[in-house]
């Protein structure tokens, strides 16, 4: 027999594969099915939005941070505003923290939910992603219902949040919970005991602790591996230090672990939801939703009516903005994907001197080369699914 | 806590003698600035010392001071699960001298490094693929460097006669407009119309 040269075969993932989950275009080198090695070629999303933000006032910023994670918006937006908070030295009031606490927990069930449903639709189930999407619309009714806008909220503010919500939401997110936790059953119930699933989650893309800090890791993705590591309660922010909830962790590290950590946080979540909803019908849940200082929150449409003060002060911090200290901080929040940063340089002037986003996502598609090497061709698309990767975020 | 990072701090300091210039603690967060030529020293004894533990990388980025000789700050930001601390670590570097790659300390630095180099320009040696990461294939320029502009230099179009996307130099239908929010009465670097009358 005629001695043939063998070669390896590239070929290009993306990028507009679908199960991509945005623009990413992977150069794959494979060895009849196995991966050899794994190039992700990422920026094709990329809008330069720090250095965007380096040219807006702070309050102008804040939009910019929707579109990076568009899958959980508010989590980022909240990472800036605790950074610029920081610099400035103030404290939320409490209804503040508690609405903020709360849309954060509605952002992690919708960053969930497309996650576990997306990552069983590239591993071949139709049905979870027309269950949960269902669910997706309800939560973004809340949000759309608490600012205006589906999406791109623009909702937390340096200071507090734009606006209070109304009782009527506050019951109607209460009723939402319960009917939920049910959903969650019934997408685990199609899941969790799945011999497909199982055979193509179960051992693929395991990484071992000591790897995932090494490389950068963090939210899920650690937990995963078997550190109970959440920022939420290492290093709490607002008020989640007086909330009751659990950190699931995994054991092995492998996506199915990693699955089975984002259903029992979606149910965590739903408990933390509860709790603030309680508290905001409270007595000690009542009050401003923002700082009360004129020089940060703009004032109220009825008191500009009256008061000359708040007219001038709505019209400089719309033009001008506020001035934030000179100084540096590193602010992070633990957004569903993981740690979601932001260093923030200012220069004592309106506009931050310079605006570092640490999306988690980054740090873990960075990783894909060691994850995938030595898996078959089908597992990509798994691992990929698994990392939960959001191109707003990873290009900026 | 703020307590415990001066100590962390001086401990660092004293550990690692002149690799570690300085230390400070602001806004609850501990910053050490080091020479850029001993980064590979100090993350290492960051990473391996019991006292530390910074075993997570959490982001490397730089910040660009363009009135300073070197103006470059290289920043890493590493996280102690341990200790449940922070820490950041600065290294001052110029256009052209490059600054060792944590590649061999944290593998995650990879592409933080690569970002690094293709936003702001900032050399690492060491390194084992230095691409550019988030701008276009062919991209000129480092983006966030301060004396780059923000509308960039060139824009895209698809051509019709060519049947491809072509660059274009860009051109702007109005100037690019930036406002000075710096009020009068809190120093301005320039004379009000005017003002030069009272002299």
């Amino acid at each position: 027999m005629a001695e043939t040269a063998l070669r390896n075969f590239t070929i290009n993932f993306g990028p507009q594969h679908p199960a991509a989950h945005g623009v990413l275009r992977m150069v794959l080198e494979l060895d009849g099915e196995v991966v050899e090695r794994v190039d992700p070629h990422i920026g094709l999303l990329h809008r330069g939005t720090e250095k965007l933000i380096e040219h807006k006032t702070y309050m102008q910023a804040v939009p910019y941070f929707d579109r990076l994670d568009y899958v959980a918006p508010m989590n980022q937006e909240h990472a800036f505003c605790l950074a610029a908070e920081k610099l400035l030295g103030i404290q939320l009031p409490k209804r503040g923290q508690l609405i903020r606490v709360l849309f954060c927990e509605i952002g992690r069930l919708l960053s969930h939910i497309l996650n576990i449903t997306t990552q069983a639709l590239d591993v071949g189930a139709l049905t979870p992603p027309l269950w949960g999407f269902e669910q997706r619309e309800f939560l973004m009714s809340f949000y759309e219902r608490a600012s205006g806008s589906r999406m791109h909220a623009a909702y937390f503010r340096v200071g507090g949040v734009h606006q209070d919500i109304p009782n009527k939401l506050v019951d109607d997110i209460y009723a939402f919970c319960d009917p939920f936790l049910k959903v969650c059953d019934d997408i685990e119930g199609l899941l969790t005991d799945n011999r497909i699933f199982k055979q193509r989650t179960v051992d693929v893309g395991v990484v071992n602790l000591a790897d995932a800090w090494n490389r950068g890791f963090s939210g899920v993705m650690v937990r995963g591996s078997g550190a109970a590591w959440d920022l939420r309660k290492a290093q709490p922010y607002e008020c989640y230090s007086e909330m009751e909830f659990d950190i699931p962790i995994g054991k092995n590290g492998d996506s199915y672990d990693r699955y089975c950590i984002r259903m029992e946080e979606m149910r965590q979540s739903v408990k933390i939801m509860k709790q603030c909803l309680e508290k905001l019908r409270s007595p000690e849940g009542q009050g401003r939703v923002s700082v009360d200082d004129g020089k940060i929150v703009p004032p109220k449409r009825g008191e500009m009516k009256r008061s000359m003060e708040a007219l001038i002060q709505h019209f400089k911090l719309y033009t001008e903005g506020f001035h934030v200290p000179a100084g540096e901080v590193y602010a992070a929040v633990e957004a569903p994907k993981g740690e979601f940063g932001v260093f923030l340089v200012a220069d004592g002037t309106n506009k931050p001197y310079k605006c570092k986003i640490r999306a988690p996502g980054f740090a873990h598609l960075s990783a894909m080369d060691f994850m995938c090497r030595g898996h078959i061709l089908a597992d990509v698309s798994c691992i990929m699914g698994t990392l939960d990767i959001v191109f707003g975020e990873i290009d900026r | 806590m703020d307590q415990a990072l001066e100590t962390l701090g001086a401990s660092i300091k004293s550990a690692l003698g002149a690799s570690v210039t300085g230390y400070e603690v602001a806004h609850g967060e501990l910053a050490v600035t080091a020479k850029a030529a001993d980064i590979v020293k100090v993350a290492t004894f960051l990473r391996d010392d019991a006292a530390c533990q910074f075993i997570c990388i959490i982001d490397v980025t730089a910040v660009d001071w363009p009135s300073r000789e070197q103006r470059f700050d290289v920043v890493y930001h590493l996280l102690s699960p341990r200790l449940n601390q922070r820490i950041r670590v600065k290294a001052a570097t110029d256009e052209v001298t490059p600054v060792p790659s944590l590649i061999d300390v944290f593998h995650g630095v990879d592409w933080y490094e690569r970002e690094t180099f293709d936003l702001y320009g900032v050399l690492f040696t060491g390194h084992p693929d230095m691409r550019r990461i988030l701008t276009d294939y062919g991209f000129e320029g480092h983006p966030l460097r301060k004396d780059f502009p923000l509308t960039g230099f060139v824009e895209v179009r698809y051509d019709d006669e060519q049947k491809r996307v072509v660059y274009d130099k860009v051109r702007l239908a109005q100037e690019f407009r930036t406002f000075d929010f710096l009020s009068p009465w809190e120093g301005t670097d320039y004379v009000l119309p005017g003002d030069e009358k009272a002299k």
